[in-house]
Formats: C-alpha cells, sequence, structure tokens
C-alpha cells in the first residue's frame, strides 16, 4: 500500500470517525408548547443558559393560555400533527397518552438527572406500567389557607387537619359584612369546581364510578357532597361564587375579601407575597380537610414536559427535558429570583433545603399535601381509574365540564342539587355508554 | 353587449376563483357530513367505521341538545330586538345637527371595533362582577344587594354584553338609511299636521325597512354562531349553552368528532330554516 493510499484511507476514516462523532452531538430545533404560567415564562427567560450546554439545539417556543394549550397539544398528538418536540402536559393526560404510546418513555434520562429524587406521588402520577411518560415541572396539591387575623378574632385554632364540620364551623365565625368565611371553586369545567369537588367528594366517600364503570352520582355519599358544598357557601361564600374560578379566588383572598381559601398549593406564594397579597403577613395554612373516612379533600396535579412519539429531536427534546426539570435548574432560578420562586413540588431534595424550607413558610404543608394523595387509590372504595380530581379516561373532560355545569346552575340557585345530581348521572351514563363502555 | 366570445372569457377568467372558493366551502361541508355518520374518536384510536345516523339520533336525544336550540334562539331573538330598536332610535339621535357629532357617532359606533373576547371579558370583570364591578358598587350606594349578574341572570347579561357589541353595526346601516330620506317629504307631513310619531311610523320606518332587513339577515348570520362571549363568561352554565357551544363540546372538549358534527349537520340545517324563513317573511322588501 503506498503512502498516498494510507494517506487517503487515513483520511476517510477521519472523516468518517468525525462525522459519527458529529451525529451523537445533539443539535437541531426543539419546538416546545407551553402553558402561560409564571414559572413556564420564567424557563423561557433563562433559555441562555440552556444554550451555553448545548449550543446547537436552538429552543422554539409556543407560549399558550392553558385551555388554548390543551386543545392545541390534543389535536395535535390525536391527528399525529407532530408540530410540537416537547408539549406541557398534565397528569390528566399522561396516563391516557401514554397507554396510547404517544409519548416516548423517559426512563433513559441521565442517571444524574436523579429520577428516585421525585415525589413519589408526582412519579406515579406520570408513570405507565412502570414507564415514566413526563417529567414534572411544578407540582401541586390543594390545602386550605386561611387568615390567621380572623381565626384568632373569631376565637378558634385551625388545626393542621381539620375536618369538614370545623371548616364550616370557622366559616360561619369568620363571616362579616366584608369578609366570606369561605372562597371555593364554583366555576364550571373539569379543571375548575369539578377539581375541587371530585377532591373534596372523595373525603365525603363518594366517587365517579364503581368498579363496573356505573355512573354514582345518584349515590347518598354524593348528595351529602353536594349539599355540604351549597349550604357552606351559600351562607357564607361570596356572591357569585358560581363564577369564582382559580383566579377569582386568588383576586378576593388577595384583597382580604376571604377568611378561608381551600385550593391549589402554589397559590401560597401568591397569597404570600407582600407586592401582590394585602394579607400576606396574616395567613396560615393547614391540610385539607377529611370527614374521618381515611381521605382528605386534596388533589394532585403536575405540570409535566413530555416528548411526542412522533418527534424527529427526540434526543435534544429530551436533553432539554433534562435540564428544565433537574436540580441544577431549580439552583438556577433560586440564584436568579430568590429561592421561594423555584417551581415546586417535584423533588425530595428541594423539601430537605434549607434555604427553601426557610423562605416558603409553605413548603412543609405543600409536601404533606402532594404525599398524602394517591392517584392510583384516591377514594374510599375501590374505582377502575386513576386520578385524584380526574378520571383518566379521554372522554372525562367532556362530560366532568358539563356535570360542572350541572353543579354551578344549581351553586347559583337555578336548579336543586336533586335535580343537579340527577342530570349528572343521566349525562355521564350517556356519556359513558356513547364511549362504548 | 356581451358577446359569445366575451362571455366565455368572462366564465374562464372566474372559473379559478369560483372554484377556489367551491372548494373553500365544499371541502369542510363535505368532511363535516362524512365524519357525521363515523364513530370518530381521536383518543381511542381515530376512525373506528361507519355508524350510519346513530350520532344523528345520539345528538338530537341528548338532554342538552333542544335547551341548547332554545337559548340559541333567544339570544339572536333578544339581541335583533335589542339592536333594532335601540339602533332605531340612535340613528335618529344621531342624524339630528348637534355639536361634537363627529366624536358622538365615534363613540357609538366603538363597540364595534372592540374584539368579542375583550368586550365579555370587560363585562364580566368590571361591570358585572357582584363583589368588585361598576353594577355591585351602584347596587350598594343605594343600599342594594348586588347582583350576581352572569348566574342569576345569565341570558340577559349575555344578550346585553352582544347587543353593546352590534348596536353600532345596527345604528350605521340605519344612518345611512335615514340620511338617505327625502327631508322634503318629512317637511311636507309637518307642513299637513303630522305629529312626530305619525312621521316616524308612517314615514321613516318605512322607509327604513330596507335596511332593518339588512341588519336582520347579516346579524341572524353571525348571531347563530355566537361562541367567544359565552365562552369568556359563562363558559355554556347557567343555561347559556347555544348548538354552538354544544358542538364545540362534543367536538374539542369531549373528543367525539362524529357527534360534534352530526351537530354541525344539524345547525346547518337550522341556519337554513332561520335563512328560509327571513328571506320569506322579512327578505320581500329587498325586491322592492
Amino acid at each position: 500500500m503506498s503512502i498516498r493510499t494510507s494517506l487517503g484511507i487515513a483520511s476517510a476514516l477521519a472523516i468518517a470517525t468525525a462525522t459519527a462523532g458529529h451525529a451523537q452531538d445533539l443539535s437541531g430545533t426543539v419546538t416546545i408548547a407551553t402553558v402561560n404560567n409564571g414559572d413556564m415564562i420564567r424557563m423561557q427567560g433563562l433559555t441562555a443558559d440552556f444554550n451555553a450546554q448545548y449550543p446547537d439545539i436552538t429552543l422554539e417556543w409556543v407560549t399558550l393560555e392553558e385551555n388554548v394549550l390543551r386543545q392545541r397539544v390534543t389535536q395535535d398528538i390525536a391527528t399525529r400533527g407532530g408540530q410540537f418536540d416537547v408539549m406541557t402536559i398534565g397528569t390528566y393526560e399522561v396516563p391516557i397518552w401514554g397507554e396510547n404510546g404517544w409519548l416516548v418513555s423517559l426512563n433513559d434520562l441521565p442517571d444524574a438527572w436523579d429520577a428516585d429524587d421525585l415525589l413519589p406521588a408526582i412519579r406515579d402520577g406520570l408513570t405507565v406500567d412502570g414507564e415514566l411518560y413526563a417529567a414534572p415541572f411544578y407540582g401541586e396539591s390543594s390545602m386550605v389557607m386561611y387568615r390567621t387575623d380572623l381565626m384568632e378574632a373569631a376565637g378558634l385554632e385551625m388545626p393542621e387537619a381539620p375536618t369538614w364540620e370545623f371548616i364550616r364551623e370557622a366559616a360561619s365565625a369568620m363571616t362579616t359584612d366584608n369578609t366570606y368565611g369561605i372562597c371555593l371553586r364554583g366555576k364550571a369545567g373539569w379543571g375548575e369546581n369539578m377539581a375541587f369537588l371530585s377532591a373534596m367528594a372523595n373525603s365525603f366517600g363518594a366517587r365517579w364510578f364503581d368498579e363496573d364503570w356505573n355512573a354514582q352520582f345518584d349515590s347518598e355519599e354524593w348528595a351529602n357532597t353536594l349539599n355540604f358544598y351549597m349550604g357552606m357557601m351559600g351562607e357564607y361564600g361570596p356572591p357569585g361564587a358560581a363564577n369564582n374560578g382559580f383566579n377569582e379566588n386568588l383576586s378576593l383572598f388577595q384583597q382580604g375579601r376571604c377568611g378561608m381559601w381551600i385550593d391549589a398549593t402554589v397559590a401560597a406564594s401568591f397569597v404570600t407575597n407582600p407586592d401582590d397579597s394585602t394579607v400576606a403577613d396574616q395567613v396560615g395554612f393547614a391540610l385539607a380537610p377529611d370527614n374521618g373516612l381515611g381521605k382528605r379533600g386534596n388533589w394532585l396535579w403536575a405540570w409535566s414536559l413530555a416528548v411526542p412519539a412522533g418527534s424527529q429531536q427526540t434526543d435534544a427534546a429530551k436533553a432539554f427535558i433534562a435540564w428544565a426539570t433537574s436540580k441544577e435548574y431549580t439552583a438556577l432560578v433560586a440564584e436568579n429570583e430568590g429561592w421561594a420562586n423555584v417551581p415546586p413540588g417535584t423533588r425530595t431534595s428541594l423539601y430537605e433545603n434549607a434555604d427553601y424550607l426557610e423562605a416558603a413558610g409553605f413548603a412543609e404543608m405543600t409536601l404533606r399535601s402532594i404525599n398524602s394523595a394517591d392517584p392510583t387509590q384516591p377514594t374510599v372504595d375501590p374505582v377502575p381509574y386513576t386520578g385524584v380530581q380526574f378520571v383518566a379516561i379521554p372522554e372525562f373532560a367532556g362530560f366532568a365540564t358539563e356535570v360542572g355545569q350541572e353543579f354551578a346552575n344549581a351553586l347559583a340557585g337555578q336548579q336543586s342539587v336533586e335535580v343537579a345530581l340527577e342530570r349528572a348521572q343521566a349525562l355521564t351514563t350517556d356519556a359513558m355508554e356513547s364511549a362504548g363502555y | 353587449m356581451a358577446t359569445k366570445a366575451s362571455r366565455t372569457a368572462a366564465r374562464l377568467m372566474l372559473a379559478p376563483a369560483v372554484i377556489l372558493l367551491l372548494g373553500w366551502m365544499m371541502v369542510p361541508l363535505t368532511m363535516t357530513v362524512i365524519f357525521s355518520f363515523k364513530r370518530y374518536l381521536p383518543m381511542r384510536g381515530g376512525d373506528l367505521g361507519w355508524v350510519g345516523f346513530e350520532n344523528y339520533v345520539r345528538f338530537v336525544n341528548s338532554s342538552a341538545f333542544w335547551p341548547a336550540v332554545q337559548s340559541t334562539l333567544m339570544i339572536v331573538g333578544g339581541v335583533l330586538l335589542i339592536t333594532i330598536v335601540l339602533g332605531v332610535l340612535l340613528a335618529i339621535l344621531l342624524d339630528q345637527p348637534m355639536w361634537g357629532q363627529g366624536i358622538v357617532r365615534i363613540l357609538v359606533i366603538a363597540p364595534f371595533f372592540v374584539m368579542p373576547t375583550v368586550s365579555a371579558l370587560v363585562w364580566k370583570n368590571m361591570f358585572m362582577d357582584p363583589v368588585n364591578g361598576l353594577f355591585a358598587h351602584l347596587w350598594r350606594f343605594f343600599g342594594a344587594t348586588p347582583v350576581s349578574w352572569l348566574s342569576e341572570a345569565s341570558m340577559p347579561s349575555i344578550i346585553l354584553i352582544v347587543s353593546w357589541q352590534w348596536l353600532p353595526f345596527a345604528t350605521l346601516i340605519l344612518l345611512t338609511a335615514i340620511q338617505s330620506l327625502d327631508s322634503e317629504q318629512l317637511e311636507a307631513a309637518e307642513m299637513d299636521g303630522a305629529s312626530p310619531l305619525s312621521r316616524f311610523i308612517y314615514i321613516t320606518l318605512p322607509h327604513l325597512a330596507r335596511a332593518i332587513t339588512i341588519v336582520v339577515l347579516i346579524q341572524t348570520i353571525f348571531l347563530l354562531a355566537i361562541f367567544a362571549e359565552i365562552f369568556v363568561t359563562t363558559q355554556g352554565a347557567f343555561g347559556t349553552r347555544t348548538l354552538t357551544y354544544l358542538i364545540f363540546q362534543r367536538v374539542l372538549e369531549s373528543q367525539n368528532v362524529g357527534l360534534g358534527s352530526a351537530g354541525g349537520v344539524y345547525a346547518i340545517i337550522l341556519a337554513n330554516i332561520l335563512a328560509l324563513f327571513l328571506m320569506r317573511i322579512v327578505g320581500k322588501n329587498l325586491d322592492r
């Protein structure tokens, strides 16, 4: 072999090796669909840090309002549209989409990402048959947020784990001309009033379906749940509560108009932020109420990042997800924005971090609430579905919103609880038959 | 006079536009009709085969169907009544010579430029909110209990919001019609001793008939598809779920494309029945 030939072969080998090496480098454009929540906007602002590590990956953001995002990503994945490489989805979508084979497994994320550090309840909610299909960006449960000054003035002391009876008693004691004893979701929607009422119903022993998928709105437990809710809201709730969702109640609480508010744990940082809340230093926290039946009325949710099965940029998308949901990302946010603003509710290590625990007075109650929710066994009696405040089947969003409308009508005084329950039973049964159950 | 050749040339030149427009209309319409005969569930494997008229039967037998039709007709009727009555009065008022007429006209027309979602949000949060809304403050000022407008008087509230948006359109059309009214005719009637009311009933109103017909026809077409205002304010609760909203729920929220498509076909039929009815009753004004 001549020198020239040898050099030629050597050069060819060198080029081939370099090309192979280059192929393993991560590059390309990753299109991310996400929700316009503050935490996600912050993530978008930190793109430069990601690009410092992965200069060849371009991130393209599609930031949408929650309802629009849901519709866009659902349409995209159901029609195999392939518009997005990373989707921000909730705990409701992950089990359904994972089971359909529409998501890429994230079991192979790097060891340094530390999957074992994820909070077990959150991780379980995103896992189907042992495969993790989405990485949690932030997680939440629900808990009682209450005004410590009004409690004191009423001569009551909030237990760490109150009962519903105590909540009603406290609501009565805290109601004045300017303050409503309790603010709860009433706005119709599967993610609005039905999220709250489904979680509340769990603590009353009610459930959406029995083990044979028969709707259960004709049960005594649902009647008890709804009568208690309507009674308490009618007497001590704000006017027009049937139009109040998370944002409306947040605004009322921040204005000092609510004695108690039972809602998402992420709201804790908003109501204790002196820039936004007039009652920032007078807020206490307690676990969501129960009825002594072994289940509390709190839910479980995580906004998570997932890769749709049709993505052409799977590796780059995974690299982005590993970055955005890592411990290092949390530290990066803490460095830029302070510990109280880091995405909460996903990792055990965050709740062992002294800096975070000091900055976020609500951290311990948030963790206890998240850990006390079990999406695999959400109710007192057994059920065939997973999900605490939802039923993880595709049809749920549709019929639960309609049930929510019936309950909102009842809260607005347009129909009785009995009629609302009868209609809920009929339309749920109809929807389930239509879906082939 | 067009020759045979020029007519052929005109047809040829128009053909691309006509074909494009027909396609634009026919493709979604045909797909809706096809889907309506299928069990099409995107979240459960997509197209699951033909089911005949099952979706039609199911849609019309659902407890939500007739209330939705009723709500749709109530909104259309309510908004038409308010916008035409107030539109005529406003048009007459704006036709009078007055100081700052230009600014007043712009102010009256302004709501039409506001996006439906924005106006619905403004009405919901700034006016109708039972705690912080302007109406609640007014009610409290006079010692009354604030009304939860969107839940206690949901239908009138929606009609009010939509009327506010469509009133400028009606006013504008009616104002241009009034401006074309021959003033000599009115003066003659006045000299003959006709009262203002008689002049309005026997001269102005008949003159406005054609403009009113146009308002009724155009508004009906748009109001049958009303969606944004309901989505923003009540999300279909409190008896405000229209046929369009029900179809949205079936297709996008319940992910049942077949059932929603059957609803879409019903909506087309309803719109055509209404259009035929309108053309027969009021549309004859256009022939004159």
